[in-house]
């Protein structure tokens, strides 16, 4: 069996469970946010129970238009203070205490290797960098869930995806998982678990191995998986609020497909409008002029992404004609980057650094674009409309290209400004 | 159950920022959700659709987020099912959990023109183009899927199970 059959088995109190059956899984974890949640709480209201099935186990997040952006953002967010409060779920992350959903609850030893975790939101297939089983779901899976402590799922069919060679330099999980996307495209893996393998992987760095499963769903897929190892080990250790279990994937486990990467050949890379799969090499774009970057969200939000835009931009200005809007993903990478002087090197060169919040990467507020403008940021969505106005453009890529592109005002490589 | 409607074309890969924009989800009321359906994939669409029409796109239909809104949105503007050739699959999970119907069929997605009117028998799984006279398979709905549909939804059934956990 694969890592993914095995923890859903494991799940279901079954010993072997296969692709296409049906199953009731018991969930580790839920998850919702200020986007979600209001309609898990009004379906899980018509259930009738008086009680959610274990008040540690689910987590209340305010992140997408939090701070709150406006009235109707504040009523939705006080819908999660309520409802935390009446159920005394202890899992509730006030402003302030909060962050990017994804990268907080990995940051916090929430979500653990073996786990089996729902959100109610498309990004919640991050976690299984940790070697969890992580997907996303709606909000009536969420009320369901928060009642029975189950949901319901289709085995997915796994496919392996191996990356082999040595990486480029200013090359990391974002350039390696848009190239992958650019190759099988946008439902490439629909309905699968991706199963992210080979060298370079056991080799990679967590908060790269989180960047790449964040967006296994950009190509369609269920869940993106990595087998957990040393690297995994050191990070949950000492982090880990509950004890964890480490599953492999068999010898003989059966993949629907297996497709290679040489990575000495993946440069730098930019998905350009209107969809993650449209790739181009970050150096074949510098005709592009960029009026506003973005870095953070959950794909690119940690302290290594910020280090990473800090590097590129230490000593240098945002090009007079862009805009330049820093993200850390949660409270502890903003005081982290506080700490190390990073805050002040993006101050220096004429960005803004902000809270934490989801804000621009879905046009929720915090940099919104106007009709024409183009932005590069290192998030996750490229679509029609996705941060702001629908004539309006959106290239996504790894933090030190975007950084590269605010010193330039254009799309460009870390070599050119370093 | 038959569904009979007019339908309306849209293409691959329509994600759910485009059938309900971010910007307008600092709310759930249906009603408001759906003065907006599809708007970034077509500005006046939200006025030219009427109740009991049809959506037939192409592959891989709403794919991004897992947000409900997109499958409510298009429910609550009175659209009465979606085919296409692909689902993307939270979007496939949330429309069985709220009633949305929806049917995979390729041949239909392929065949069916803007303004055709068809007629669904959802039990058989057979869509007939009454414009064209032709007739076209969409893919068995599982059998987990059809319990989750007659029992009124996801809720519903939960409320049975929570009800049959505590006698």
């Amino acid at each position: 069996m694969t890592i993914t059959e095995k923890i859903l088995a494991a799940h279901c109190g079954r010993e072997e469970v296969g692709p296409g059956e049906l199953i009731n899984a018991r969930v580790d974890l839920i998850l919702a946010n200020d986007i979600t949640a209001p309609i898990a709480i009004k379906e899980f209201e018509r259930i009738g129970v008086k009680e959610v099935f274990d008040r540690d186990r689910i987590a209340l997040i305010p992140d997408h238009f939090a701070p709150q952006k406006d009235i109707k953002a504040a009523e939705q967010c006080r819908m999660l203070r309520e409802f935390s409060r009446r159920y005394n779920l202890s899992l509730y992350f006030e402003v302030g205490r909060m962050g990017i959903e994804h990268a907080l609850l990995p940051e916090q030893g929430l979500v653990v290797p073996g786990d089996l975790v729902i959100g109610a939101d498309s990004h919640t297939c991050t976690y299984g960098a940790l070697g969890a089983f992580a997907t996303g779901v709606g909000s009536t899976d969420v009320a369901s869930a928060m009642a029975t402590g189950e949901c319901w799922f289709k085995v997915p069919e796994s496919m392996k995806l191996i990356y082999y060679g040595s990486l480029n330099r200013w090359v990391g999980g974002k350039d390696l998982i848009l190239h992958t996307i650019g190759d099988i495209g946008v439902d490439g893996a629909l309905y699968r678990a991706m199963e992210f393998d080979g060298e370079v992987i056991r080799s990679l760095p967590m908060h790269a191995r989180l960047t790449m499963c964040n967006m296994a769903i950009e190509a369609g897929g269920k869940s993106g998986i990595i087998v957990p190892d040393e690297i995994t080990r050191q990070y949950v250790d000492g982090r880990a609020k509950r004890p964890y279990r480490l599953y492999t994937s068999d010898e003989d486990a059966e993949y629907v497909e297996v497709r290679e990467y040489d990575c000495s050949r993946i440069p730098p890379t930019v998905s350009c409008p209107h969809l993650p799969s449209n790739t181009r090499p970050a150096a074949e774009l510098s005709h592009v002029t960029v009026d506003q970057v973005v870095i953070g969200s959950c794909t690119n939000g940690r302290i290594e992404d910020i280090r990473e835009a800090a590097e590129v931009i230490r000593g240098k200005k945002v090009n007079p004609n862009t805009r330049m809007i820093v993200i850390p993903a949660t409270q502890q990478v903003y005081l982290q980057a506080v700490r190390e002087g990073l805050a002040e090197i993006f101050v220096s060169a004429g960005a803004v650094f902000s809270t934490p919040t989801c804000g621009p990467c879905l046009g929720g507020h915090m940099g919104i674009l106007a009709r024409g403008e183009k932005a590069i940021a290192t998030t996750n969505r490229n679509f029609v409309g996705r941060m702001g106005h629908p004539e309006s453009e959106v290239y996504l890529s790894n933090p030190a290209v975007a950084a590269a592109s605010a010193i330039l005002g254009r799309i460009g490589t870390p070599e050119e400004v370093v | 159950m038959i569904l009979k409607g007019r339908t309306w074309r849209f293409g691959d890969n329509i994600d759910t920022d485009a059938i309900i924009p971010a910007r307008y989800l600092n709310t759930s009321d249906p009603a408001e959700l759906a003065r907006h359906v599809m708007e970034d994939a077509d500005r006046e669409f939200p006025e030219k659709v009427k109740p009991g029409d049809i959506i037939v796109a192409g592959r891989n239909f709403g794919c991004g987020s897992s947000r409900e809104h997109a499958p409510i949105a298009i429910k609550s503007a009175g659209i009465q099912a979606v085919i296409a050739e692909s689902f993307a699959r939270i979007f496939y999970r949330n429309a069985f959990n709220i009633g949305l119907p929806i049917f995979e069929s390729q041949e239909a997605a392929d065949r069916i023109k803007e303004g055709d009117e068809v007629e669904i028998d959802a039990d058989r799984g057979i869509i007939r183009n009454l414009t064209n006279g032709e007739e076209y398979r969409s893919r068995p709905i599982p059998p987990f899927m059809q319990e989750l549909i007659s029992a009124g939804g996801l809720i519903e059934w939960t409320r049975k199970k929570v009800r049959g956990m505590r006698s």
